[in-house]
C-alpha cells in the first residue's frame, strides 16, 4: 500500500513534467478531434496515430496514446449523444437515452453529465488499480507457463464469445488473429512462417497494418456513400452543459452503479467495452422504478453506461500491464505500442519500468481533467466538427493511413498490407463477423503459444498439468462455466423461438434489450 | 454479390471462407515441423489453429445448412442486418487511391502521391466536386508535407526527379 503511494507520487511527478504533460494534452485532444468526426472511434483513432508515436520515447508515447484513448472515447459520446452516431460501439447504448435527450433540448446537459460520469468513473477506476495492480503483480510473479496459458485462454474466450453475434464467428475471428499473430520467424525453432518467401513478413505482420486495415480502411469501405447526411445540429452553449442540482441527484445512483459494473468487468479478461455499457443500461432498467420511460431520454440511461466504459477502461489497465494480457482490443493496441517500443507487459514491468506503469496511472488523472477543461471550451468546436463531411473525410483519413503505415518502418510493402487488411475487414464485415476479435488474437498469440510450449515441455507432454495446478485448474473451470452458461442461453432462446415465433415487438422492456445487438 | 452477403447465405460464404484459410493454413503448418506434444515444432501451433478454425467453419456452414432444412430461416433473416448492396465506385477508389499512394511515392515523391492519393479518394464519394476534390487534395497536400517531411521526418522526398 505504501509502496503504491510512492509510486503515485513519483508517477505524478513524472506526468506533470512539461515534456509528458505537452504529449499528454496533445493526444486528448488529437484524440478528441479524431473521436468526434464522424465515422471514427476510439480503435480508428488510436490506430491512425499509433505511428506518430513510435518516434517518441516509450513514457511520453504512452502517455500520448492514453490520452488519445480517453479523448477519443468522449469524443466518440458527442456524436452519440447529439447525432444518434455510434462511432464506437460501446456507445450504442449512449445513443439510446442520450439522443431522445438532444431531442428535448437537453444535449448539452447530457454531455455535461457524461464528461462527470466519466470523470468519476475513471478516479474509482484509477484507485482501484492503484490498489489491486500491486496484489496482482505479486500473485503473477508465482504464476507459472500453465496458469498463464489458462488466463490468456480465458482472455480469448471470453473476447471471442461475448462479443456481437454468434459466438462461432467471434472464435473464428480469433483464431484467425492468432494465424496472423504466428506469421514470422518462430522464436523457438527460428523457422519462418508463413512468410511466403517475403523478406517483409518475416519480422510478422505489423499491428499497425492489421489495425488501420480492419479499423481504418475496411471502415471506410464499408461507410462510403452510405454516411447520413447531417445538416441541422443543436447548438451546444457552455451553460447548457451544467446539470442541475435535481438532475445531478438523479444520475448519481446510477453512475455509481455504472462505475461498479465497469469495475467487475474490467477485472475479467476478454470482456469487451461494448458489453460492460450493456449490461449496465439493463442493470438500470431492472432496479429503476420507472422502466417504460427508458429509452425517451433517462439520465440514467446515459450517466451508467458511460461510467461503466470509463471504469472498466481504468481497471482493465490491470491485467494489461501486470499480466500483459489485454482486456480488449484497444488494450491489445496498447500492448502492441508497449511491445514495439521494446516493453514487455507483465508481472516485471512495475519493477523495470516503474516510469511507465506509475507515469501512465498518474497520467489518467491529468489526462481526465486535461480532458474536462479542454472539452469546456472547445465544445463547440467540437459540434461543428460533427459536420465535417464524409465525403472530406475519407480522402484524408486514407492519406492518413498510408502514410502512417509506411512511416511505421519506412516501409512501402506496409501500404499493401494495410489495404489487404482492410479488404479482408471489410469482407468479413459485410458477412457479419465481429472485428475486434482479431487484435486480440493477434497480440496475444504470441504470448499464448509460449507458455502452452513451455508447460508441456515442463510436464514432459502430460497435458494434466493444467488441470493439476490450481490457478489454471479455476481458471479452466471458469472457461467451461462461461461457455456453458452461453450454450444454455443460446439453447434457450433457440428454443424460445420456436415457441414464440412472432417475436414481442418493442413494447415491454425485456425485448427492448434484446433488439439491441452489438453494432460493432 | 449482394446475394452472397445477404442474410440467406451469408453463413455459407462465411463458413466456406473459414474452412478455406483452415485448411490451407494447416496443410501450410505442416511444412514447418509439427513435432510431438511434449516437444513443439514451429508448425504445432498453425496447424492446431488451422483445424480450429476450419472446425469453425464447418460449424457455421452446418447451422446455416439446418436452418434452411428447418425452414425456419425467414425467421432469423428478419433479425438479422439486412445486405447492404455494394458500392463498387467506393471501393474501386479507395483501393485505387491506397495503390497509387503505395506506387507513387516509391517512384515520384510525397507531393504528387498524396495528390493522386487524395483525388482518386475524393472521387469515391458520388457527392464530391472535381473542384471541392481538387481543393482539398492541395489542402492536404500541404499540410501533409510540412507535418509529414518536414515535422516528422518521413523519408520519402517531395519529388523524385528523372521519373516525371
Amino acid at each position: 500500500m505504501w509502496e503504491s503511494i510512492h509510486g503515485l507520487i513519483y508517477g505524478f511527478g513524472l506526468a506533470f513534467e512539461p515534456h509528458n504533460l505537452m504529449w499528454c494534452f496533445v493526444g486528448v485532444l488529437l484524440g478528441n478531434l479524431i473521436g468526434v468526426l464522424p465515422g471514427t472511434g476510439a480503435l480508428t483513432s488510436i490506430s491512425m496515430l499509433l505511428p506518430l508515436t513510435f518516434a517518441m520515447q516509450p513514457v511520453p508515447a504512452i502517455l500520448m496514446l492514453a490520452g488519445i484513448y480517453y479523448g477519443s472515447q468522449y469524443g466518440g459520446a458527442i456524436g452519440a449523444i447529439l447525432l444518434n452516431l455510434p462511432s464506437h460501439p460501446p456507445h450504442a447504448v449512449t445513443c439510446l437515452d442520450g439522443f431522445p435527450l438532444t431531442q428535448k433540448g437537453k444535449g448539452g446537459m447530457a454531455l455535461g453529465l457524461t464528461m462527470l460520469a466519466s470523470f468519476f468513473a475513471s478516479s474509482v477506476g484509477i484507485i482501484v488499480m492503484i490498489f489491486a495492480a500491486p496484489l496482482l503483480v505479486r500473485a503473477a510473479l508465482q504464476f507459472g507457463p500453465a496458469d498463464l496459458f489458462s488466463i490468456m485462454l480465458l482472455g480469448l474466450v471470453v473476447g471471442a464469445t461475448m462479443s456481437r453475434g454468434s459466438p462461432v464467428k467471434g472464435i473464428a475471428m480469433t483464431v484467425i488473429g492468432m494465424l496472423l499473430g504466428s506469421v514470422g520467424t518462430d522464436i523457438t525453432t527460428g523457422i519462418e512462417r508463413f512468410d511466403f518467401g517475403t523478406p517483409e513478413l518475416a519480422d510478422g505482420i505489423e499491428i499497425t497494418s492489421i489495425a488501420m486495415g480492419v479499423f481504418g480502411i475496411a471502415d471506410f469501405l464499408r461507410n462510403v456513400n452510405r454516411m447520413k447526411h447531417i445538416s441541422i445540429l443543436p447548438p451546444v452553449r457552455l451553460r447548457d452543459m451544467l446539470p442541475s442540482k435535481a438532475e445531478l441527484k438523479e444520475s448519481a445512483m446510477p453512475m455509481l452503479r455504472g462505475t461498479l459494473v465497469g469495475t467487475l468487468f474490467g477485472c475479467m479478461p476478454g470482456t469487451g467495452p461494448t458489453i460492460t455499457t450493456f449490461i449496465a443500461y439493463a442493470l438500470e432498467q431492472k432496479v429503476s422504478r420507472t422502466p417504460e420511460k427508458f429509452g425517451t431520454g433517462m439520465l440514467a440511461g446515459v450517466a451508467a453506461p458511460e461510467a461503466a466504459a470509463h471504469s472498466k477502461t481504468q481497471v482493465d489497465f490491470i491485467p494489461t500491464m501486470s499480466l500483459g494480457i489485454p482486456g480488449d482490443a484497444v488494450m491489445a493496441l496498447l500492448l502492441g505500442a508497449l511491445l514495439i517500443h521494446g516493453i514487455q507487459p507483465g508481472p516485471r514491468l512495475v519493477t523495470e519500468h516503474p516510469d511507465i506503469f506509475w507515469g501512465l496511472i498518474a497520467s489518467f488523472w491529468v489526462g481526465n481533467i486535461i480532458l474536462m477543461i479542454l472539452n469546456v471550451p472547445l465544445i463547440g468546436v467540437w459540434v461543428k466538427l460533427l459536420r465535417v463531411p464524409y465525403r472530406f473525410l475519407v480522402p484524408s483519413a486514407v492519406f492518413f493511413i498510408a502514410i502512417g503505415a509506411y512511416s511505421v518502418k519506412s516501409d512501402i510493402f506496409a501500404i499493401y498490407t494495410v489495404l489487404f487488411f482492410g479488404i479482408l475487414g471489410a469482407v468479413f464485415m459485410a458477412l457479419d463477423f465481429p472485428m475486434a476479435p482479431i487484435l486480440l488474437g493477434y497480440v496475444l498469440e504470441p504470448m499464448v503459444e509460449d507458455n502452452f510450449r513451455r508447460a508441456l515441455l515442463l510436464s514432459e507432454g502430460d497435458m494434466a498439468i493444467f488441470i493439476q495446478r490450481p490457478i489454471s485448474a479455476v481458471v479452466l473451470g471458469i472457461i467451461v462455466v462461461v461457455l456453458a452458461l452461453q450454450a444454455f442461453f443460446a439453447l434457450r432462446a433457440s428454443v424460445g423461438k420456436r415457441l414464440l415465433p412472432v417475436a414481442p415487438s418493442g413494447g415491454s422492456r425485456k425485448s427492448r434489450t434484446k433488439d439491441l445487438s452489438f453494432p460493432c | 454479390m449482394e446475394l452472397l452477403t445477404s442474410p440467406r447465405y451469408r453463413d455459407y460464404c462465411g463458413g466456406l471462407i473459414l474452412i478455406l484459410i483452415g485448411v490451407s493454413a494447416a496443410f501450410q503448418g505442416r511444412s514447418y515441423q509439427v513435432g510431438t506434444i511434449d516437444n513443439m515444432g514451429a508448425g504445432f501451433f498453425p496447424v492446431a489453429l488451422g483445424i480450429i478454425l476450419a472446425l469453425a467453419g464447418g460449424i457455421l456452414l452446418g447451422g446455416a445448412i439446418a436452418r434452411s432444412i428447418r425452414l425456419k430461416a425467414a425467421l432469423d433473416i428478419e433479425q438479422a442486418a439486412p445486405a447492404l448492396p455494394l458500392e463498387w465506385r467506393g471501393w474501386i477508389c479507395i483501393c485505387l487511391s491506397v495503390i497509387a499512394f503505395a506506387v507513387l511515392s516509391e517512384y515520384t515523391g510525397l507531393v504528387p502521391a498524396t495528390f493522386a492519393c487524395v483525388v482518386i479518394a475524393g472521387i469515391a464519394d458520388r457527392e464530391n466536386s472535381l473542384r471541392a476534390i481538387l481543393l482539398l487534395a492541395t489542402g492536404i497536400t500541404l499540410a501533409g508535407a510540412v507535418v509529414f517531411w518536414w515535422g516528422l521526418g518521413v523519408t520519402i522526398p517531395l519529388f523524385m526527379r528523372g521519373y516525371m
